[in-house]
């Protein structure tokens, strides 16, 4: 009965997901004539005052992000907690077994992700997997499950208010609690600080490159028209400060690279798959460019 | 049906007899309307709380009807005053007339 329930709100999720499409399209096309006459220069003109997309919320919505008793995405949150207890895999670990309790372990690390973890970029969406293969010898959660989203808030809940500090090569490393292998977490060869820096100004390069039948990047609404309106929606600065996010259009839990694929679905662009290193890239300059500001998973976006 | 339900239910561990207390209930369920369809041109089978009901010691004190314009993960929230200690439970049926609930005390004093 409860796989029946998921695949029908799957679909029913599908379903909204095209309407908005449509919806979107429509809208693009409108402001896609307008922007086309301008000349538009793509080179990032990041916004004057950074600010979250949490103090435009209606009071009611804030009020929802604020207090975990109205935050749908306590479910979730709740579902983490469970999880990071669980035994699983060849293993037999739990998160627990190895980082100890949340709240102490978690602190602060959701805000230094992506990062780079034996050579590879990682989200910490990326990261879960990875310890769910690597330390648990468990299957991987698929992108978008559930599981992986309840994961990704609990421990993102735990940095709330931390200011967003995604690790570079120059920083100090972080000391990592008691592993059971002595398997290093960073390849030193490659976590140099040019190839740190390549991957952002890949991510930089995505942000700025027109996609899509509209011919449009990110910067042009995000930078450029930032504060304005589409559709009668305020178009945010498109700081990821909440994420894994609840949004009241989805009537569900989602992550960054969701809304990423969103937007790329909206400029009729084909959207990278789930995990493609270019949104990990993508989500690094995004949170570089944050960088400093207060983490707020899980925050809920209209 | 995605029962038993998620719930939470927020009310104030202790208050003051007389005292205005504000009660809360989020739930979480799809709300499916069984108006959509899926991909396959199917109609999405309608999958709905129908019914919140609210009570403080046995005694109902706050009743509501869901119908499809509802959104997913309903939230309900009043305000009641608060009598005598003990338990505010909430019950949500669904459209099959199944239920679930849950409760939490409060001492009055």
């Amino acid at each position: 009965m409860g796989r029946a329930a998921l695949h029908c709100r799957f679909q029913a999720e599908l379903f909204r997901q095209i309407r908005r499409v449509m919806v979107s399209v429509g809208v693009c096309v409108g402001l896609a004539t307008i922007i086309s006459g301008w000349h538009l220069d793509a080179r990032a003109a990041e916004p004057q005052g950074r600010r979250s997309a949490t103090l435009d919320l209606s009071r009611d919505t804030r009020a929802m992000q604020d207090d975990d008793s109205l935050n749908p995405a306590t479910f979730w949150r709740l579902d983490g907690e469970a999880l990071w207890r669980e035994r699983v895999g060849h293993a037999n670990r739990s998160c627990a077994s190895c980082h100890g309790e949340a709240p102490d372990a978690m602190k602060g690390v959701a805000v230094q992700f992506p990062k780079m973890v034996a050579g590879q970029l990682l989200n910490l969406e990326g990261q879960i997997n990875r310890c769910r293969s690597m330390r648990q010898g468990a299957t991987r959660f698929a992108f978008e499950s559930n599981p992986l989203l309840s994961m990704a808030i609990f421990i993102g809940a735990q940095s709330r208010g931390l200011p967003i500090a995604p690790a570079r090569p120059m920083d100090p490393v972080i000391p990592v609690p008691t592993l059971p292998q002595s398997t290093p977490l960073v390849n030193a060869e490659i976590h140099s600080d040019s190839a740190w820096k390549s991957l952002l100004e890949t991510g930089r390069a995505l942000y700025t490159r027109r996609m899509g039948q509209l011919n449009l990047a990110c910067v042009h609404c995000h930078d450029e028209r930032a504060g304005a309106r589409l559709g009668g929606n305020l178009i945010p600065q498109a700081h990821p400060t909440g994420y894994p996010i609840y949004r009241l259009e989805w009537n569900a839990v989602g992550s960054l690279q969701r809304r990423l694929r969103n937007c790329m679905i909206g400029v009729r662009a084909e959207p990278f798959a789930f995990g493609a290193p270019e949104l990990v890239q993508l989500e690094l300059y995004l949170m570089e460019r944050a960088r400093g500001m207060d983490l707020e998973t899980p925050a809920v976006r209209p | 049906m995605s029962l038993p339900l998620r719930l939470l239910l927020t009310v104030p561990r202790s208050a003051r007899r007389g005292e205005i207390i504000e009660v809360r209930a989020l739930a979480q369920h799809a709300m499916e309307n069984g108006l959509r369809h899926d991909q396959n041109g199917q109609v999405v089978p309608r999958d709905l709380l129908r019914q919140v009901t609210f009570l403080y010691n046995g005694t109902e004190v706050f009743r509501a009807d869901l119908h499809t314009g509802v959104a997913a993960n309903p939230l309900i929230q009043f305000n009641t005053i608060a009598t005598e200690s003990g338990v505010l439970t909430v019950i949500w049926k669904d459209d099959e007339g199944r239920d679930a609930q849950t409760s939490s005390r409060i001492e009055v004093s």
